[in-house]
């Protein structure tokens, strides 16, 4: 008797640390946001319930357009990043060997070792007005003058994939490599091309691991503030700045409230209609991730 | 002499593969090998692993590319035709069946590749299952299959499409025994009825003898000898042959000169054993099949053969049919194998006891070491 309810005791001790995290850090606060964006302010210090804060975003059209972009531009970023990661991952996990092999994957993961700041800060000194690409088109010829290429869409979506491009190639490496060598050899073998080889045997097996990059990777690009905010500027336009401006700005909590659930609602939504179009079950996909 | 075949009467053969070379580096593991292979035979290449057997196999399904050599099929030269431009097929040691699809859409796969209507393909792959004896499987997902259903359905993917030769890389390997016994049945059974020319590679010499039309065997990237299980066992032109196919006892001594068309061979210990061959050097190497020695209790039944000895039972190896004694013999480093008689006063020998050994000059065969 004793013993059981020594290790119950231990279980919970050791459970402990991630029930307050999760408790602590994600439940109660999005409680507590859930809470807060039905308030409604009607005087001074005083609040009601009701949905004026969700109607305000419906009313104003730079609330709800700034929503659709953001989703709009996460779905391009993620199919982008999916487009260049998949070559890589295909050369590490079936090309690459040994060594080459770590030393690709460690090359993917340098980037990280620096902050995000930091690293979308080289991104403007590369693409600014006075910056590296603008001289060097100016000293070959190919501009006259100073070339601003920060401040578009084009610079907030290359931040963007280029900060996305690991949390794709982990997962879809990981699918690629348990691949068998003699599958996609039968693949040729009974008459297949390189073309349908990849639709048929190699994207299929792979599938799992591309639902599970992609949802990383559009997560991550919705929630995203430093680049969109850095490389977009004023033209950046990504809707966890309209959050931001609410909480700390315009000092609107309820309204900054709203706008999160409403965030979290589109991030969960896309995510499950991804898995519905592509047939994955939530389970099989986070195991490959 | 195979090039001429080859060459001559082009159609008259499935695959020729002429002076094939394949390097790797300074080491080569497939070394100026010939051989031509007629339509609808069941071609056998029985080697030890890295024999270069299985770069054989590659290169004739276009995945590995010989250094120097020309491969063949019915007349067409196939260098430079990419694998999947090939008639061959090939079934592949682990199978390789398409996990992500069922096992209809497994067998109707080549058959879309080639530009046939999925409607169309289906139905022949329908058909094709239904022939290997699984009718109805064609919704099953492949993992939900046997081992030998699998094999089936790896070798219907191949059938379906109606190849020149189809290629076989042990793909009875990863079977447990009593269904490989089985399946060594079922593929000759298949092979015949479908009368489709099967190029198998094993380094099971069991399973080579069982199926094969013709055998070739391999080692270090060359052949030893090409011909029928019976030639190969009865007639082995090496040394490695003798050793590779069946069990044999193995001796090894000096040879002395020859009287009337037997050699004499003289083993360490004085021994002398007389056999047939031709041994050109000094170091002779002989060889006798178990079922070759022929046991007594009494000297005198075995007095008119040539070789005769005296021995203990060391051990009795109980196999059914197969059954056999390893016998101590005087001058003898190894013991001797012979097969355990089913009948007679042999058939119960105990460990221990003794038994008079002898056997024939003709079932000796004898080699230059």
């Amino acid at each position: 008797m004793i013993a059981k309810q020594a290790s119950r005791l231990m279980l919970f001790l050791l459970l402990a640390p991630a029930i307050l995290w999760l408790g602590l850090l994600i439940v109660l606060p999005h409680v507590e946001i859930l809470v807060l964006s039905f308030s409604e302010r009607v005087a001074p210090r005083v609040y009601a319930f009701g949905i004026g804060n969700y109607l305000e975003f419906f009313t104003e059209p730079l609330y709800w357009r700034t929503f659709a972009r953001t989703a709009f531009m996460s779905i391009l970023v993620t199919a982008l990043t999916l487009v260049l990661a998949f070559p890589i991952a295909l050369y590490i996990a079936r090309v690459a060997q040994g060594r080459v092999k770590a030393m690709l994957l460690l090359l993917c993961l340098l980037p990280f070792w620096v902050s995000e700041l930091v690293r979308t800060l080289g991104w403007m000194i590369l693409l600014r007005e006075t910056g590296v690409i603008s001289y060097a088109l100016r000293s070959i010829g190919l501009a006259s003058q100073p070339v601003e290429l920060l401040y578009n869409d084009g610079a907030v979506i290359l931040g963007l994939v280029y900060g996305g491009l690991l949390f794709m190639i982990v997962p879809l490496a990981n699918a690629l490599e348990s691949l068998e060598p003699a599958v996609v050899e039968a693949g040729y073998d009974l008459g297949g091309s390189r073309w349908t080889v990849l639709r048929r045997i190699v994207i299929p097996h792979a599938m799992p691991g591309i639902v599970a990059g992609c949802i990383i990777v559009f997560m991550l690009t919705v929630g995203n503030f430093a680049t969109p905010v850095l490389l977009g500027g004023k033209n950046g336009l990504w809707f966890t700045e309209q959050i931001y401006a609410q909480f700390i700005t315009r000092f609107n909590w309820p309204q900054g409230a709203a706008f999160g659930m409403l965030l979290l609602l589109l991030s969960s939504a896309i995510v499950w209609l991804g898995l519905r179009l592509t047939g994955q079950s939530l389970g099989t996909t986070l195991k490959q991730a | 002499m195979t090039l001429c075949i080859g060459s001559v009467m082009a159609s008259s053969t499935d695959l020729d593969i002429v002076n094939v070379i394949k390097r790797f580096g300074a080491h080569a593991a497939v070394d100026d090998v010939s051989f031509s292979v007629a339509p609808g035979e069941f071609f056998s290449i029985l080697g030890p692993s890295g024999c270069g057997k299985t770069t054989l196999m590659r290169m004739i399904a276009g995945f590995e590319h010989p250094t120097s050599g020309d491969i063949r099929i019915r007349g067409k030269s196939m260098i430079g035709v990419p694998a999947n431009r090939r008639p061959v097929n090939m079934v592949f040691q682990s199978l390789a069946l398409f996990p992500m699809m069922s096992v209809g859409e497994n067998v109707a796969y080549g058959l879309t590749c080639r530009g046939v209507s999925r409607a169309d393909a289906e139905e022949r792959a329908n058909r094709m299952l239904e022939r290997v004896g699984l009718k109805g499987f064609g919704e099953r997902r492949v993992t939900a299959l046997s081992g030998g259903q699998r094999q089936r359905v790896a070798i219907a993917r191949c059938l379906v499409l109606e190849p020149t030769l189809v290629l076989l890389d042990e793909p009875l390997g990863a079977l447990d025994l009593k269904l490989r016994e089985h399946m060594k049945i079922e593929l000759k059974q298949l092979q015949g009825t479908f009368n489709t020319t099967f190029a198998y590679i094993t380094h099971d010499q069991s399973e080579a003898l069982v199926m094969s039309d013709r055998i070739a065997v391999m080692n270090q990237g060359r052949f030893e000898q090409v011909g029928s299980p019976r030639e190969l066992y009865h007639n082995p032109a090496t040394p490695f042959v003798a050793s590779f196919v069946g069990e044999t006892n193995r001796l090894q001594g000096e040879a002395a000169p020859v009287s009337n068309g037997a050699i004499t061979v003289r083993l360490p210990s004085g021994a002398v054993v007389q056999g047939q061959g031709e041994a050109g050097g000094k170091n002779a190497l002989a060889f006798v099949r178990p079922e070759a020695v022929a046991l007594a209790q009494d000297p005198a039944s075995l007095g008119n053969l040539p070789n005769r000895f005296e021995g203990r039972v060391s051990a009795v190896l109980f196999d059914g049919a197969a059954s056999s004694l390893l016998i101590d013999t005087t001058g003898f480093e190894q013991p001797v194998r012979a097969v355990l008689p089913q009948a007679g006063p042999l058939a119960g020998i105990q460990v221990g006891a003794p038994v008079h050994v002898g056997w024939t000059a003709d079932a000796m065969k004898v080699f230059a070491a």
